[in-house]
Formats: structure tokens, sequence, C-alpha cells
């Protein structure tokens, strides 16, 4: 009788991945974020999520402010930083070919790193727990209370952007401008502003991203390397779609999660990957990439 | 009256090293048609660009000699700024935004409407551009070279521009096309009074519809006159034209050096 309790543990371990998922979309949205509004690749997006959750950590802990005022310092804070890093390292490197950019948030990743380092140092800080532990049960299946909510949260934030993308002006000039800069200038677009805006919503999904993760794991200046697994997952979606940053963080969840029930703890850092890679293979433009539209 | 644009003497070098531009003047009447013609790389489009501020953009740079949009220097206005003052660039090879539908490129456009208190009037460029209304939602990529053509002006439009710089609106269309969309652009001067400078290879489409031609040569204007008096300049209709005295004779060498005596008395 053990293929029902097979189905079962299927059934658990296919919903907690998928909703594990959730997350991993919400980084890789921060990198999709980047990609599409300026074609930089923010290698230092982990580190806009570490220093994000250090400073949640130091509004709400050290400084006892209530979750609300704490996530709104925050979030203003990231918007800032997103800001100072497009002003003084993205800027000045405008017209250089786009390896040197890509190598510049890479340093920048670093010394965020460091600089998290010698404020908070190098041990490993908590975070209260912010989202409610309470399981859902759906039947025999059980839903751990976190998973879900980080879940909803993530969701949440995401429709919120693809919203603002599709219906507002200014997301419609920042596609623009994404598109063809120059011709976006011609048409009255400041293309400065949007460039800002768009590694301020980085800056903002990212430390989200960094709050969830730290407050269900911990807090420590390593934070920010999950960050790059993610970057597997953007590629495989389509580094420049938002649809295809929600569905290959899915995928990821779902094999992360279906390969610790399967086959183990230890592979799963690998079987996700390997699938990625073989699709990728398959699919080189990432699953839902745009193609350059061809005039024929 | 002072002109809707006057160029004076103006300088450009790219890189700061290719000259492009040698001491080019030029005047738009407001509400006027003016037509730039030219071979290829002339600086015709240079001069669109200096005028436009799209030139820091690509590594050129103003310099010498003057800019003014109604009376005011305008030679170091960041683009978008010139945008919303009324002047509008309608780039060269259409450049839609591909990934936008037809009506987010509208949206887009309407940014140059920013600090001015008008609303942005769709229905004015669905008016003239009617097959643009059936395709609003469709992505602006995969239009056709024409119906993109339309959109890059309707863009313009949107912006309610006092100053249109047109750069080949013709290139790569049908010449049915290329007739449907010159009549609309002219239209579009005589209905709302948008003064253009028309950057333009198809001569007789432009002389179709500019009242004042100048021709460049490396840099610099070389004829300049009333569109009516250029199609009747013997030098005009051979080099710019494509007929006049001898053309349907078979060319010969002796034809050949004829040119270039003809060329370098133009320049």
């Amino acid at each position: 009788m053990s293929g029902a309790i097979d189905w079962l543990l299927l059934a658990e371990f296919s919903l907690v991945g998928l909703l594990s998922g959730g997350v991993l979309a919400l980084i890789a949205l921060g990198f999709v974020l980047v990609y599409k509004g300026t074609r930089v690749i923010n290698f230092a997006l982990g580190e806009f999520m570490m220093v994000g959750a250090y400073l949640f950590w130091t509004a709400n802990v050290f400084l006892a402010l209530p979750w609300w005022a704490a996530l709104a310092l925050t979030l203003a804070g990231v918007a800032a930083l997103g800001a100072l890093v497009e002003r003084f390292v993205l800027r000045p490197l405008a017209g250089q070919p786009v390896i040197s950019i890509v190598m510049a948030t890479i340093g920048l990743g670093a010394v965020l790193h460091g600089l998290a380092e010698a404020v908070w140092g190098g041990a490993n800080l908590s975070l209260p727990e912010l989202l409610p532990r309470k399981p859902l049960l759906l039947g025999e299946i059980l839903l751990p209370g976190q998973v879900l909510w980080s879940f909803a949260l993530a969701v949440a934030l995401i429709a919120a952007f693809t919203a603002y993308f599709r219906w507002s002006k200014d997301g419609v000039s920042m596609r623009a401008a994404a598109s063809d800069p120059v011709t976006a200038y011609a048409m009255g677009i400041d293309v400065r502003r949007t460039q800002r805006l768009t590694w301020m919503f980085a800056g903002v999904t990212g430390a989200v991203a960094g709050i969830i993760v730290a407050s269900m794991t911990s807090l420590s200046p390593s934070l920010g390397t999950v960050a790059l697994g993610v970057l597997a997952v953007v590629i495989l979606g389509g580094l420049d779609s938002i649809a295809g940053a929600i569905v290959a963080g899915l995928i990821v969840g779902l094999l992360e999660s279906l390969t610790v029930a399967f086959v183990g703890g230890q592979a799963r850092d690998l079987v996700p990957y390997l699938v990625v890679l073989v699709i990728l293979m398959v699919r080189p433009y990432g699953l839902f990439g745009t193609r350059d539209i061809e005039r024929l | 009256m002072t002109a809707a644009l006057s160029v004076e003497n103006l300088e450009v070098v790219y890189h700061h090293t290719i000259q492009v531009l040698r001491g080019l003047s030029l005047e738009v009447p407001e509400r006027g048609i003016v037509a730039l013609l030219g071979a290829n790389g002339a600086g015709k489009t240079t001069t669109l660009k200096a005028v436009s501020g799209l030139l820091p953009l690509e590594n050129g740079a103003i310099g010498g000699g003057g800019i003014r949009f109604r009376g005011e220097r305008i030679d170091h206005v960041a683009p978008h700024r010139l945008a919303r003052r009324g002047i509008v660039h309608v780039r060269e090879g259409r450049r839609v935004f591909e990934d936008l539908t037809v009506q987010e490129n509208l949206v887009a456009a309407a940014n140059a409407l920013a600090g001015r208190a008008a609303q942005p009037d769709f229905a004015l460029v669905y008016g003239y551009f009617p097959r643009l209304a059936e395709r609003r939602r469709q992505l602006a990529g995969y239009l056709s070279g024409g119906e993109q053509q339309m959109l890059a002006i309707g863009r313009a439009l949107v912006a309610e521009p006092a100053l249109m710089l047109l750069d080949e609106p013709s290139l790569g269309l049908a010449p049915l096309v290329v007739e449907e969309i010159f009549g609309i652009i002219a239209r579009i001067n005589a209905e709302r009074g948008v003064a253009m400078l028309l950057v333009e290879q198809n001569a007789m489409a432009a002389f179709g519809i500019a009242a004042y031609g100048y021709i460049m040569e490396s840099g610099r204007v070389v004829i300049d006159g009333p569109t009516a008096r250029l199609v009747n300049d013997p030098d005009v209709q051979r080099f710019y034209l494509g007929y006049g005295e001898q053309t349907t004779e078979v060319a010969s060498f002796r034809d050949v050096k004829h040119y270039k005596r003809r060329k370098r008395w133009l320049s």
C-alpha cells in the first residue's frame, strides 16, 4: 500500500515547493526589472536583499520600531540605495560595454557585503517571525504557514508591479525607455528618471525578498548568495520576462522540493539546476524570453 | 517674424575628431515645410539630431554656431526638454517601440506634454491614421513598414509639436504608401500649423510638399531656394532628381567627367 502514501507525499511536497517558488520568483523579478529597464544584470541584487534585511533588523529589533514603520523605513532606505547606485555607479558607466557595467555590479556587491560586515558584524542575527506560523490543513496535506504567507506576499508584490508596468503611464514610459532610450528621449521621456525608478524598484523587491528569506532562516552578510542561485531561475524564465520569472520560480521551487522528498536533501541544489541546464539547451532564450522580432 | 527654427553656422564633430557639419545654416519659418536634401553622409540626419538634442547621446558635439527655436538658443538643452517644448524628432527607420502596443507607443509619446496643460489627444492621431485605430492593441513590432511610419508620425502628433523633424519618412516604403504618408504630412502641416524640417533622399516626394529646399553636401548647404525654382534648376535636376540633359544617353566616361566638374562647382 506504499503507492497511496507516495501520492500524498508527492502532493504535499509539490504544493510546498510551488509555494516556496514564490519567493524565488520575487527575487527573480528584481533581476528582470533591472535587465528590462537598463540591460544590466545586477549581480549586487543579493546584497540589496541582505542590506534590506539588515536595515529592517536595525529598525525593528535594534530601534524597536513597530514592524510597519520598520518596513517603511527599510523600503525608503533601499530605494535611496538604488537611486544612489544608479547615479554614481551606472550613470558614469553609460555607454561603456555591458561587461564593464556587469563587473561594476559585482564589485558593488562585494563593497556592500564588506560594509554590512563592518557595520553589523559577521555573526548570525535573527529577525522576529513576521509571518504567522499557523499551518493550513488541506485534507491530509499540511502547508506550513510561513511558506503560505511568503507566497501570498510575493504574489501580491509581483501582481502590483505587473499592473504598474502594464497600465500606469510611468510604467509604459519605463518600458519604452528600456526598448529604445534614444527614441524615448526624443518623445520627451526623461530616461535618467525612468532608470533611477527601475533601480529603486529593484531595491524594493530585493529588500522584501531579503526580509522574507531572513525571517524564515537567519540573517548574515552571506544572505545574498541566495540570489546567485536565483539567477539560474531568471535565465530559465527569460531575462526580460516577468511572466517567465514567475513560472520559472515556481518550477525551480517545485523541483527543489521534490528533489528533497525523493532524492535527498544533498541533491537539493543540484537536480533543479541540471533540469534548468537541459531546458536551456532546448530553449536558449528561456521559457518566455523575447526573441527579437524578426521582420521577413 | 522670427523663424520657428534657425540654424547658424553650425559645426558638429563626432568623437572629437570627425567633423560632419561645417558651418551649416538654414531656417524653417513658422507653419512652413522645408526640405533638406543631399547624398548619403552629407550630414542631414546629424543636422536633425543637433536640433533635437540627441547628438550628445551618440558621441556628437556642437563645435560652433548656434541653434534657435523661436528666437531662443537651444543648443545645450536636454532632448526630453526640447520634446516638451514642442520640437519632436521622427527618427530615421521609424524606431517604434516594438514590444509596446500601438496605443502604448502613443501613451509613451504623451510624455512630451509634461509641463503643459494639454491632455493627449489620441483620437486626433487615429483620425489621421485610421489604420492605426484598427491595430491599437497590436504590438508595434508586427505592423507593416508603412503602418510603423504612420505610428512614428502619430507619436510625434501626440506631442502637439510646433516643429516636427522628419527623417526620411519614405525610407523602405512602396511608392503608393509614400504618397499616402506624404499626403498626411502635408495635411498635418496645413491643419495643425506644424512647422516641418523634412530630410529626404526621395527629392521628388519632398519637393511635392515643401515650399523651400536646401541641398547639402559634405556638411554645408550648396544650393537653396524655393522648391519651384529648385525643380527647374538644371544641376538639381541632374544630380538629385535624376533627369535632365543627357540622362537618356548611355553613360560614358565623358559624362563622368562632366559630373565631376559639376560636382566640384557645386561644393
